[in-house]
């Protein structure tokens, strides 16, 4: 508990202290300024994007990876993890090489949206595979197969049976990608040029010493999370990462 | 080495598990808990054992106040009903656990576990691990593991629950072997009365937090303290206001003096025995129970008008 | 549900091209840019004093922060699964925070705190000890961002192992520490092991929070990812294919650990 409280919650104090330690005036000023709001709604924006697409995406990877067979899948299901194993700042960097000015394919993304969009889905990728799967693997296929013996079609089956018992996996993976795309940074850092987020705001205000507004902006951003998490994990019910 | 339960009360919460329970177990002896689930029988058990304390009371092992001391201490062997085998362990240090523990001196150890080892039949296993072991194997294990202490008392929590019938039926009665060789006090805690009775030489019969009756096998079947240990320990057939074991009832198709005339409702043909389903007057149903020749002798049919009698001597309790 | 061959292929293909855009590509990238102007170039900048001394930092940063949190996830998962305190619901949310506080925030957190100006950093500079803009922020703030890893990955373990081997070996005789050691740790190793596994990739990776902590000067305080975002953010061809190298040590530790991870991952909730 000392432990913890050392390393994680006095500096996390600090930081609220820190917030408003002008006063709530100045809190509000520090996040409602042009720079800020127009970042948090980028940051807002890319991270419910990257939630909704990844939640698809990763449900459908996690189908195929647990009711199809293929050679080498083992390999796939094994390459999903690397974005938790490869530091963001690696990846950021060969987005850069893959849609930068040097693109070898000619695709000009970096230093837009798209760029981040794209980074964040690389980073977020396993947590909605990997909270989907375990789920889809206990999944009780003779269920499905009364739902077909009872004239139910795939899609049907599908939209009735299968989804409604793998929505609180889905919804607690996009939970956490959302969680982890509001505050991401290495993966950012070098392909963002002159697109605004919140964590690089905070960075530039931290280096030019506003450490007030950066301490503003971090609470907002923290809370953000913590509230979108505790909603989805209210609504789905907790799931093993 | 004996056993003193003296007034233990336990409570869980608002469910209280034991209430004001007394109970002696003889020094040598096996005896069993046989109680429903819920009836406290392996809460005592493990009051015993000190895995848990009571919330008064005391316990008493070879007439020593154990009560305050924690189950390191007891000295006392212990088998849990799934085994709880320490399953990154082969099955030579599982039995050797106990020993190591208390650092005895390795060549001390080796041969006692090999003893061991042979004792429960487990020899060409020793460097097996728990999970390439049949279940019935893995509670011998156990077992040996138990009494590689030399405990002074053995405790055994549903030891055969969680195996197939015949290897429980096996087990059993080489428990019973073991028991009369190596005469170790021993408290067995089952739902299964026909192992009691197969097994035990004392049977204390549990129900809701309490002991109903203590005694014998044939004691507690013959003379049931109570309508709850009588239906507990065999079946029971109420005939004019009285519980009567089915397989002394009489049928006859003749009219005698102090019999009730009864209705056949059905003949059921259970291999050996056969069970005749009786409509009293008044609407009730009873149960008698004869064997074949006799049921052949008889030829009694459904719908049949029969006349039953119970023996006198035989009480049973009143309803 | 039997799905049609066309649409099985369609769903296969679909998720494949996804995950080869998303993730296999860019490793490609990065291997073929480090050598693409020759093995001798790549050695020449992966050797520099500056990519050496930034490789040694991130292993003593990773060497000190992983078995501190091993102990502490242990222990906590101990707590959580076995223990009885009331507190355990609010310690449970509490393991949550670093994993979802950017990484430039706890950088903040820990200037406030440890800083010149900070709650304790006044204290620190009497003594001549500097946290931050050195290697002791950098090891405070990858602690932080890797903590909850061990205590997540063991307490599922412990909670299926269930804690009747630990009574049989009270019954025999153990104490708790003799049951701790010989019963509880050999029961949940793959656990810890793939929590340690987890751990070290993110402390070998952290950015965000050393960005903020640590000053830019060569060689004192640079990791192989602060090295890398130096390197690339200065211009010229060279800087990128340096940038390139230093990346590519990162990607080939981060591989060995997804080897780890993929080896581990199938053991580590078996109660063995």
């Amino acid at each position: 508990m000392l432990y913890l409280s050392v390393i994680v919650l006095i500096p996390l104090a600090a930081v609220a202290v820190k917030a408003f330690s002008g006063g709530l005036r100045s809190f509000w000023d520090a996040i409602s300024n042009a720079v800020a709001l127009q970042a948090l709604a980028v940051t807002l924006g890319a991270s419910l994007l990257v939630a909704a697409i990844g939640a698809v995406m990763g449900t459908i990877v996690a189908w195929v990876l647990v009711r199809d067979q293929f050679p080498g899948k083992w390999l796939v299901n094994a390459l999903i993890d690397l974005p938790f194993a490869l530091p963001t700042i690696v990846a950021g960097l060969t987005l850069l090489a893959l849609y930068g000015p040097d693109s070898p394919f000619g695709i000009h993304l970096a230093y837009t949206r798209a760029a981040v969009l794209v980074a964040l889905l690389f980073v977020t990728l396993p947590f909605v595979v990997r909270s989907v799967q375990p789920v889809l693997i206990e999944l009780d296929r003779q269920v499905e197969e009364a739902a077909a013996s009872l004239g139910a079609s795939n899609a049907t089956t599908f939209r009735r049976i299968v989804l409604p018992a793998l929505g609180p996996a889905i919804l607690s993976g996009a939970a956490l990608a959302f969680a982890r795309s509001v505050g991401e940074i290495g993966s950012l850092v070098l392909i963002v040029g002159k697109v605004q987020i919140a964590s690089i705001v905070i960075f530039a205000d931290i280096e030019s010493n506003a450490a007030q507004a950066a301490a503003a902006l971090s609470v907002v951003l923290l809370t953000l999370s913590l509230v979108v998490l505790l909603v989805l994990r209210r609504v789905g019910g907790r799931v093993a990462h | 080495m004996r056993i003193d339960v003296q007034a233990v009360t336990k409570s869980f919460g608002d469910f209280r598990a034991l209430h004001d329970v007394t109970l002696v177990v003889p020094q040598g002896s096996l005896t069993a808990l046989l109680g429903p689930s819920g009836s406290g029988k392996s809460t005592l058990l493990r009051i015993i054992a000190g895995l848990e304390t009571p919330d008064s009371g005391s316990v008493l092992i070879a007439g020593n106040d154990v009560t305050a001391a924690r189950v390191q201490e007891r000295c006392i062997g212990f088998v849990f009903q799934h085994y709880a085998a320490f399953a990154h362990m082969s099955v030579c240090e599982n039995i050797a656990f106990g020993l190591r523990i208390r650092k005895r001196p390795k060549a001390e150890v080796r041969e006692r576990v090999d003893e061991l080892l042979a004792l429960v039949g487990l020899t060409k296993w020793a460097q097996q691990r728990p999970d390439q072991l049949s279940g019935g194997q893995r509670q011998r294990m156990a077992l040996a593991r138990a009494l590689a202490v030399s405990p002074q008392v053995l405790l055994l929590d549903e030891p055969f629950g969680a195996l197939d019938a015949n290897v429980r039926t096996e087990l059993r009665r080489w428990l019973r072997r073991l028991h009369d060789e190596q005469h170790v006090t021993t408290v067995l805690v089952t739902h299964d009365q026909e192992e009691a009775m197969d097994v035990a030489d004392t049977i204390a019969v549990m129900n809701t937090a309490e002991i109903e009756q203590v005694g014998s096998p044939r004691d507690v079947y013959d003379r049931p303290a109570t309508e709850f240990v009588m239906g507990f320990l065999g079946p029971v057939s109420r005939i004019d206001g009285r519980l009567v074991r089915p397989h002394d009832v009489t049928v006859s198709p003749l009219p005698r003096s102090d019999a009730i005339e009864a209705v056949v409702s059905r003949v059921v043909h259970l291999g050996f025995e056969v069970r005749i389903e009786l409509e009293l007057p008044g609407g009730e149903a009873a149960r008698a129970q004869l064997t074949r020749a006799q049921a052949d002798e008889l030829g009694i049919e459904p719908e049949d008008i029969v006349y039953v009698k119970y023996p006198a001597a035989q009480v049973a309790l009143t309803a | 549900m039997r799905i049609s061959r066309r649409a099985t292929l369609s769903l296969r293909a679909l998720a494949l091209l996804y995950l080869t855009l998303l993730l296999l590509l860019p490793l490609a990238v990065v291997f073929a840019r480090t050598f693409e102007h020759g093995l001798a170039v790549a050695w020449t900048w992966m050797t520099t004093p500056a990519a050496i001394s930034a490789f040694w930092l991130t292993v003593l940063v990773a060497v000190i922060a992983v078995p501190l949190n091993t102990i502490f996830g242990v222990g906590c998962a101990l707590v959580l699964v076995r223990g009885r305190g009331r507190g355990r619901p609010l310690l449970d949310a509490l393991l949550d925070l670093p994993f979802l506080v950017s990484p430039v925030m706890v950088g903040l957190s820990l200037i406030l705190v440890y800083g010149e100006q900070g709650w304790f950093g006044k204290w620190f500079v009497s003594q001549g000890i500097s946290i931050i803009y050195a290697v002791p922020g950098i090891v405070i703030a990858t602690i932080f961002v890797s903590l909850p890893f061990v205590v997540r990955e063991v307490a599922p373990v412990l909670i299926e192992v269930g804690d009747t081997q630990e009574q049989a070996a009270a019954t025999l005789g153990a104490s708790s520490w003799q049951t701790f050691w010989r019963v509880t740790l050999p029961s949940i190793r793959w656990g810890v092991a793939y929590g340690v596994v987890l751990t070290t990739a993110r402390a070998l990776g952290e950015i965000g929070a050393v960005l903020v902590v640590s000053s830019n000067v060569a060689g004192s305080t640079l990791t192989l990812p602060l090295l890398v975002y130096q390197r690339s953010s200065q211009i010229g061809a060279q800087s990128i294919t340096s940038a390139y190298a230093a990346a590519t040590e990162l990607a080939v530790m981060s591989l060995v650990v997804l080897l780890a991870m993929t080896l581990l991952g199938p053991r580590r909730r078996e109660a063995q």
